[in-house]
């Protein structure tokens, strides 16, 4: 065990409690209420947005295993970084018209939309439940994250008792729980001005100092493009074009399905205006070039030689071999805070859907918006003890699998929820039965594909592979565009819609340059 | 948006969104850019050229947000 890197550690751990705890006082305001629990009040202007939104969608089981992907198969692990740049002008396209109509109709989940825009029960249930299906593997991801760095720094192992090996993982957890149920949106919030600066400060470092010990760049990629194709099985540095539809179709499956995760509309309604999404969406790419730079780390574990028993454990092993103790702790510790910043923010989102879409649409239609937050704060709680009790009792690879599959599922609720924001043509009959198509579909060709993350496909012709994702929303929309005017001929009932062309276009209640402003503009 | 434009103006900044479709094109066409050489500072054509794209996309965005926010009193 590294004991300086370990004090480093628990110090910054200790660090953000003591922060999530105070952010309860921050911007004060009535927390029993779920607009303030749960949005944070819709007041975020766009610096804070900025960090919550980037502290929020690059989580640390992205900053284990995208490295962890490069350092095993090469090229193809890179996608991540086409993906977070093209996620960004779909964001600035679709997002302000959600974040518009929301805030006009005081919606807090994108299942309180498609209930409003369908008049439809059936169809929030459904996007309800698909967020929270997807989101619960996603936090326990969190947790594998935080393990894999305890396991880098000696504690726990597989040759540890269970006790050694979970008791910090309990800890940190049941600490993450406490705050954000007293704070809210709020504690992540003020959590991710820290974890994003230590991310930034540790990939920084990486970068610069990791290839001038390992012999520049250049050496690092030839070491890669020599090792790779060694691999089982065989990696390559330049993608190949077998490679070239997974690839694509990684990218863009992935850009579409980010904003659709309850835990990134969480985020994005949290804002205090359209203009600050807009903003968010030229700059948050600000954290793509990191993500891109932290990928290439994991050829810089070709290059120094590691040999990890698993590809996780390649990035805690290049630090440990690398960085002095001291700023392994902190590198350690700046990957574990980036844990707890989506976990919060994902328990929130899924507390959120549980509360108005199951709670109060179908148990409890009368509910106070006091009973909402105390039943949100409790159902927070419930599904993170849930994802701790997944990563405790069960293998790792379930948690992972069900993650994989998480991304096929919420991606049918694109027709619902995206183009939703863009037209009503589509009956809500028929976006049920896509929905339903979509999610048949994905989850047996990603079952069939013994849940890799791409499967076989036959193309044109050609054998290839594809992201099962993409393929279930084709026929997802297919479905969807047949049904509706079979549904419309059969005079089946489209639904009320409470909301109006102009909704989507609504600004916020005060002026723009009132909202530019950062930290404390409230206080 | 506070002020509503006269239909012609209207289209104008509309085109501009157009813009945004340019990163979908660079990225999503492998062929284009799985090479190696030119190398850039020891990185490989498929490595540089998707890192160009991250400030391409960012300039692009920041490009589509000015033209087609509207500004108010002096500021242009």
């Amino acid at each position: 065990m590294n004991g300086v890197a370990l004090a480093v550690f628990i110090f910054f751990f200790l660090l953000v409690t003591v922060v999530g705890f105070v952010a309860a006082r921050w911007r004060r305001a009535d927390l029993g209420h779920l607009n303030e629990w749960g949005l944070g009040g819709r007041s975020f202007g766009t610096i804070i947005t900025w960090f919550l939104l980037g502290g929020d969608l690059y989580t640390a089981y992205t900053f284990i295993a995208v490295p962890a992907l490069v350092f095993g198969a090469g090229a193809l692990g890179f996608f991540a970084l086409p993906y977070t740049i093209i996620v960004y002008p779909f964001v600035f396209l679709v997002m302000p018209r959600l974040w518009s109509v929301a805030h006009k109709h005081q919606y807090v989940t994108p299942s309180d939309f498609v209930r409003g825009r369908y008049g439809s029960r059936g169809l929030s249930l459904a996007v309800a439940a698909t967020g929270i299906l997807a989101t619960m593997p996603y936090i326990a991801l969190q947790l594998v994250g935080i393990q894999v760095v305890l396991q880098g720094m000696g504690i726990g192992g597989s040759a540890a008792s269970t006790l050694e090996r979970d008791l910090p993982l309990f800890i940190a957890f049941a600490i993450l729980a406490a705050y954000t149920y007293q704070s809210g949106l709020r504690a992540p919030a003020l959590i991710a001005f820290v974890k994003d600066t230590m991310i930034y400060i540790t990939v920084l470092v990486a970068i610069f100092y990791i290839p001038a010990k390992l012999g520049g760049w250049g050496h690092i990629f030839d070491a890669a493009g020599q090792t790779l194709p060694h691999h089982t099985p065989p990696g390559a540095l330049i993608l190949p074009q077998k490679q070239f539809v997974a690839y694509s179709t990684l990218a863009l499956g992935s850009a579409l399905a980010l904003f659709l995760y309850p835990h990134s509309i969480t985020a994005v309604l949290s804002s205090a205006g359209r203009n600050v999404v807009r903003r968010n969406a030229a700059i948050l790419p600000a954290y793509s070039f990191l993500l891109g730079l932290l990928a290439l780390l994991g050829f810089m574990a070709i290059a120094a030689g590691l040999k990890p028993a698993t590809n996780n454990l390649a990035i805690p092993e290049l630090f440990n071999k690398m960085f002095p103790d001291w700023f392994v702790g902190f590198a350690f510790a700046a990957i574990a805070i980036g844990a707890l910043v989506p976990a919060a923010i994902m328990s929130i989102a899924a507390a959120n859907l549980f509360t108005r879409n199951i709670y109060r649409e179908w148990l409890r239609p009368d509910a106070t918006p006091r009973e909402e937050a105390s039943m949100a704060k409790l159902v927070s709680l419930v599904v993170k003890f849930g994802a701790l009790a997944f990563v405790l009792f069960l293998k790792t690879e379930y948690a992972i699998n069900l993650q994989l599959l998480g991304g096929v599922w919420i991606l049918q609720t694109l027709p619902a929820v995206v183009l939703g924001l863009y037209t009503r043509w589509f009956h809500r009959g028929a976006l049920l039965l896509g929905w339903a198509a979509g999610i048949l579909v994905g989850t047996w060709m990603a079952w069939s594909a013994a849940f890799k993350s791409v499967a076989p496909f036959t193309l044109f012709g050609l054998d290839t592979t594809v992201y099962p994702a993409l393929v279930a929303l084709v026929v997802n929309l297919l479905v969807a565009a047949v049904a509706t005017p079979l549904l419309d001929a059969a005079r089946a009932d489209r639904g009320s819609d409470e909301t109006a062309e102009a909704d989507y276009r609504e600004e916020a209640a005060p002026p723009i340059e009132a909202l530019a402003e950062g930290p404390g503009s409230r206080s | 948006m506070a002020d509503r434009r006269p239909g012609e103006r209207s289209t104008v900044s509309r085109a501009w969104y157009l813009l945004l479709l340019l990163p979908f094109i660079g990225l999503l066409w492998p062929p284009f850019y799985a090479k190696d050489a030119p190398r850039l500072g020891g990185f490989p054509f498929f490595y540089w050229y998707q890192f160009l794209w991250v400030l391409l996309g960012a300039g692009l965005t920041a490009v589509v947000y000015w033209a087609t926010t509207p500004r108010r009193g002096g500021r242009r």
